[in-house]
């Protein structure tokens, strides 16, 4: 734990130096807010909350890019194979990825949660506990997805061809750009296997208040157990060596991180629990003259 | 003889279809400089990796400090200390953070200005790692290396590519440690830098050690064939100069005529006597004594750097 603590202070102090970083991680993250709430909330308060849980989802989710992205280029760069010279273990190293991402994204999270209550007067602070809950499960689950992509990559090329892949899954079929209620009944049902939809949906009960931390237990439960798995299948599937190639079988076993999903999938298609709280949290924020309601159950 | 702090016996690799090394074996005394001399991918950095516990033998035994490295782990981790062929640092991670940061990872480790101040880069301690020149990089590679106080260093080619002068200081440093005792395995393609520092040295070739001993004991080997390169006025036919006393063979490259010779003095005087009776002159003579470049080309009919 020293040495990971250590190494967290170090890639800290190095990513505040990048300027790549700052754009990435603090710009980009304020845009999508002005755009989300800024544009989408606009003269209505009720609907700030809903389209903050947009805005936190990516801000968590887009860690996943970077924390790859990093690890893969000291691997790339000969970075890593120094350290394996030293009593550093890989799970401290890849501990120091989560934890670093994590006490860089939490300000920016406060900040965007600040602007939203104070600046565009969202109601209410929503449920503070789900929220924290929410947004720490999720800045542990997506890098540790990351640091998958990390580890079954060779090359930049791929870890940046998987990362798009991903980011737009994420993007399109979560409910964080295009709520899920008004995405084909089939895209929905796909949408349920995917890792960001729980985070999304859960972000919008607990920010719209309409439900506290019980309602979003099997949301945190999936994201806890992504992350351990995600945690200690990228410790063995750990290089420190670009020229140690990634066997093929690996690849499979690093699917297992997404093993609670898709028993999470197959519980909510049979449960319909989600897509039932993701439409009334999609109602709640819509005008009542609004007579196109899309149908939960059709 | 106390029990050596290195100790390999009959070790193999296989990359795919390459066979790296094929039967090393050899031993590192406490406090002594052990060299790996041999060409670009003769199996040196391949046996250094395994004694640093990076990658696995396929066969054969390896021990460092009476560990083996494959399965020490941290153990051995604490013990050593190593500079790599080549050591990347992030660009942006300033010297005074880098060796901090590395001292950390130990249970024991020295202080850090004072390494700083030893190895000539306490100006740079706020430096970028990016901002270092060569010469400075590999000054903090080494300062990295000891930064634990190991009982063994690995040194992998410290200077490949340093220009003379930053070799030279690089040389110093190695001295010193030498001096106060360190044990030292060393791998490199330069001769100087075997015969300057090492106790010891084993001649690797095709992933086999073909020869060992300290330098002196090597290059006995090749006592009887002294090198004589002379210039004359007039090119002589080699097969007319390998007729001289005590000439054991003869080449000629760009007009210079090397005479390997197992009787200096009395080549000498039968090429003048000849060159007399030719009617040639000597335009200059050169005698050259054996050095490992000679024991590694008379062992594989090749130079180290072919």
């Amino acid at each position: 734990m020293k040495h990971a603590w250590t190494l967290t202070k170090v890639r800290m102090r190095l990513a505040l130096r990048n300027r790549a970083f700052i754009i990435f991680s603090l710009f980009i993250p304020l845009l999508f807010l002005f755009l989300f709430v800024g544009l989408l909330a606009h003269d209505d308060p009720a609907a700030v909350g809903y389209r903050l849980a947009s805005v936190l989802s990516l801000t968590v989710m887009g860690s996943f890019w970077g924390l790859s992205v990093q690890l893969v280029t000291f691997r790339e760069q000969g970075i890593l194979r120094r350290f394996r010279l030293t009593p550093v273990g890989a799970g401290a190293m890849l501990a120091s990825s989560i934890l670093s991402n994590y006490l860089m994204t939490l300000p920016i999270v406060l900040i965007e949660f600040a602007v939203a209550r104070f600046v565009f007067h969202m109601q209410g602070w929503g449920n503070l506990l789900g929220i924290a809950a929410l947004v720490t499960l999720g800045m542990t689950a997506f890098p540790a997805l990351g640091l998958i992509v990390a580890s079954v990559t060779n090359t930049m090329q791929e870890t940046q061809l998987i990362n798009q892949l991903l980011w737009w899954f994420f993007l399109l079929l979560s409910g964080a750009t295009v709520p899920l209620p008004i995405l084909p009944d089939w895209l929905q049902s796909v949408a349920l296997f995917v890792p960001a939809t729980y985070l999304v949906a859960g972000l919008q009960t607990v920010l719209t208040g309409r439900g506290g931390i019980t309602a979003i237990g099997p949301e945190l439960l999936a994201l806890a157990v992504s992350t351990g798995v995600a945690f200690f299948v990228s410790q063995q599937l750990f290089r420190w060596e670009a020229e140690t190639k990634v066997p093929r079988r690996a690849k499979l076993w690093a699917a297992s991180a997404l093993i609670p999903f898709i028993l999470l999938g197959i519980w909510e298609t049979s449960r319909n629990r989600l897509r039932s709280t993701a439409l009334m949290d999609y109602m709640s924020i819509q005008p009542q003259s609004d007579t196109a309601r899309p149908d939960a159950n059709k | 003889m106390t029990s050596p702090i290195i100790a390999v016996e009959n070790l193999t690799k296989r990359y795919g279809d390459t066979q790296a090394l094929r039967g090393v074996s050899f031993s590192v005394q406490e406090g002594e400089v052990f060299g790996l001399l041999g060409p670009n991918g003769a199996g040196k950095t391949s046996t250094v990796e395994i004694l640093e516990g990076m990658r696995p033998a396929d066969g054969g035994r390896a021990e460092v400090c009476g560990l083996d490295p494959h399965s020490s782990g941290s153990e051995l981790k604490e013990l050593i200390g190593a500079v790599l062929q080549f050591t990347a640092l992030p660009d942006k991670i300033r010297v005074s953070e880098a060796l901090n940061m590395f001292a950390s990872f130990y249970r024991r480790h020295r202080d850090t200005g004072q390494l700083l101040q030893r190895f000539g880069l306490e100006e740079k301690r706020r430096a970028f790692y990016s901002q270092l020149s060569g010469g400075q990089k590999q000054r903090l590679a080494l300062a990295m290396a000891l930064v634990n106080q190991p009982r063994v260093l690995f040194l992998d080619e410290p200077t490949a590519g340093l220009d003379p002068q930053v070799r030279r200081e690089i040389y110093a440093i190695i001295e010193e440690l030498k001096a106060a005792g360190t044990s030292i395995l060393l791998t490199t393609h330069y001769i100087e830098e075997a015969e300057r520092l090492c106790d010891r040295v084993a001649i690797v070739d095709h992933g086999q050690v073909i020869a060992q001993g300290t330098p002196r004991e090597l290059k006995h080997r090749s006592a009887g064939k002294t090198r004589i390169e002379i210039r004359l006025a007039r090119p002589e036919a080699d097969s007319a100069l390998a007729q001289l006393e005590a000439v054991s063979g003869v080449h000629s490259t760009d007009g210079v005529h090397v005479v390997h010779s197992t009787g200096v003095p009395r080549t000498i005087v039968a090429l003048v006597k000849y060159l007399e009776a030719q009617n040639n002159e000597l335009s200059s003579l050169e005698i050259a004594t054996p050095s490992l470049e000679d024991v590694f080309l008379e062992l594989t009919g090749r130079r180290l750097r072919d």
